[in-house]
């Protein structure tokens, strides 16, 4: 798919799209604080880059992201783990974990602010929520998916529950897990953006907010650019970790890139059950 | 060789029943056998005949429901060290080059790489997988997987083999030639072998015995002792004493009903 020709075309397709945009935008003389011509774009986004102000709310975005990101799948894989292996705290944990499951989590920004502040802490803590749940389930199902033959194989050859563990059924979820930290990576960013929304002294989310105060729809328009661009390369990070943890998942190798489905809170491997088993 | 004092594997009135919804069902009825060190021994049945209930319980993975399983003398009482398993699927993982999966009971085990790999390496010299030893199953045939399920099998120098169709599931090229290395590989290090089939001609190719089961409840219906003599070549299924043999287990089947593949 990749070739020359191919490259162009899409480049090609990019700037007719941007041209018609611009020449729409000005023959119907919309006005700028409701859809702004991408040359406005342009121009905020680079007086935006070029002050440094994109880059220091982006730093602390990121940072958000990334520590919540990290204790929420921290906490999703050990939990997940629990509720897998220990069928008291599947029978009374896990009934809580769904009811948590089902409410909209970023319902929740505005107590989290009032508790922990405006400060990274509370962004910290809902992006940790949201992430949470993928690798939860992910974790849980990877765990309890594997292979009845070769559970057996590892019992005939005298191996231990923990030995099990170790050498069947964590590699074996390996492919689950890293599924869930794809989705858990972009709800991260979902949730320290919407906490920000909320009350913030930093970051995109608060600038996006402060710029819709003031109508600048051009600077909005700028920041999405940005937050785009770190979604993607976000998920580009994660793919490659992926491909070299997974080298042995022959899913791997016809996968080209994974698609994140927002309407879904977790995915499991192709072939591997969607839901746990009842 | 049979007379070799204990036996590697005696059964005596040996039952195993399943609780179902319809009731308890014998897999296995009151059998009775016993496997010399060393010896081939090749049970055939058809499907439902519990052929896989009686290695599951000489591999500890079950537990009887009366009468007694003893390995080299003592009773089974769970899984143990000193014997190796094939499935019918090679029940490989993925995540382990083929050396990896060859030294499995290895790391369960503890026994200590260093000096197993070699071992492995011989094993898989062998089977005849040399220069794949850095392979990934995924990158194997079904029969080279099959390989390294008995290299595996036989990495921890167990006492003895306990084989469930370990070919059944090859095409059958490849499956004849599988049967022509495992015997030779069974000539090199005589272990003693307990190998699961319901192919007639392989059970008697293969076996010093063989036993013959009936279904529902599994009962051994016929122990034949197979004179042919070793290294069998391919070419031996043609001769009279191959079909003789073959003719008198058949005939059994036709008797209690038939049997497939």
């Amino acid at each position: 798919m990749t070739t020359t020709r191919n490259v162009s075309l899409s480049v090609l397709l990019l700037l007719v799209s941007l041209a018609l945009w611009e020449g729409i935008v000005r023959a119907f003389d919309v006005p700028v604080f409701i859809l702004p011509p991408p040359s406005k774009v342009a121009v905020a986004l680079y007086r935006g880059l070029a002050s440094g102000l994109y880059v220091t709310h982006l730093r602390v975005t990121l940072v958000e992201t990334l520590l919540g990101f990290a204790a929420g799948s921290a906490l999703g894989f050990l939990l997940g783990t629990a509720v897998a292996m220990n069928r008291y705290v599947d029978y009374f944990l896990y009934p809580y974990i769904v009811m948590f499951q089902s409410l909209p989590k970023v319902a929740l920004a505005p107590l989290i602010v009032i508790w922990f502040g405006l400060g990274l802490s509370s962004k910290v803590i809902n992006a940790a929520l949201v992430a949470f749940f993928p690798l939860l389930v992910n974790t849980m199902v990877g765990l309890r998916s594997a292979d009845e033959d070769r559970i057996s194989l590892m019992r005939s050859l005298a191996a231990s529950d923990r030995q099990i563990f170790w050498m069947l059924r964590l590699p074996n979820a390996l492919p689950f897990v890293m599924a869930g930290l794809d989705i858990a990576m972009i709800f991260a960013l979902i949730g320290a953006i919407v906490a920000e929304f909320v009350g913030a002294t930093s970051g995109l989310g608060m600038l996006i907010q402060s710029m819709n105060f003031t109508m600048d729809v051009s600077g909005q328009f700028s920041v999405l650019l940005i937050l785009s661009v770190v979604g993607l390369v976000l998920n580009r990070a994660i793919l490659l970790v992926r491909r070299r943890v997974l080298f042995w998942d022959p899913s791997e190798k016809s996968a080209e890139a994974p698609e994140v489905e927002m309407a879904q809170p977790h995915r499991a491997p192709a072939g591997a059950p969607k839901e746990r088993p009842t | 060789m049979q007379d070799s004092g204990v036996e590697a594997i005696s059964i005596s009135n040996l039952t195993k029943q399943y609780a179902s919804r319809a009731g308890a069902v014998t897999a296995l009825d009151r059998i009775s056998f016993g496997v010399a060190e060393g010896e081939f021994v090749a049970v055939v049945g058809p499907s439902g005949c519990g052929k896989s209930t009686l290695l599951k319980i000489l591999a500890g993975l079950l537990a009887t429901t009366s009468g007694e399983a003893r390995l080299r003398g003592t009773p089974i009482a769970g899984p143990r060290r000193d014997i190796g398993v094939v499935f019918q699927s090679p029940v490989l993982f993925p995540w382990r080059s083929v050396l990896d999966n060859a030294l499995l009971p290895v790391d369960i085990q503890g026994l200590g790489r260093e000096r197993y790999e070699k071992v492995a390496m011989d094993l898989l010299a062998l089977v005849g997988l040399t220069g794949f030893e850095h392979r990934y199953p995924w990158e194997l045939s079904g029969g080279m997987q099959q390989r390294v399920a008995i290299t595996r099998a036989l990495v921890h120098d167990p006492a003895m083999l306990l084989m469930d169709e370990p070919f059944g599931a090859l095409d059958a090229m490849t499956r004849e030639h599988m049967n022509l290395e495992l015997q030779r590989i069974w000539l090199e290090k005589r272990k003693t072998v307990l190998f699961i089939t319901h192919s007639i001609p392989e059970a008697v190719f293969l076996g010093d015995r063989v036993l013959v089961m009936t279904p529902r409840p599994g009962r051994i219906l016929e122990d034949v002792a197979v004179s042919l003599p070793r290294p069998r070549r391919l070419e031996v299924v043609n001769t009279p004493e191959f079909g003789q043999y073959a003719r008198e287990i058949r005939g059994r089947f036709s008797v209690q009903g038939g049997l497939d593949g």
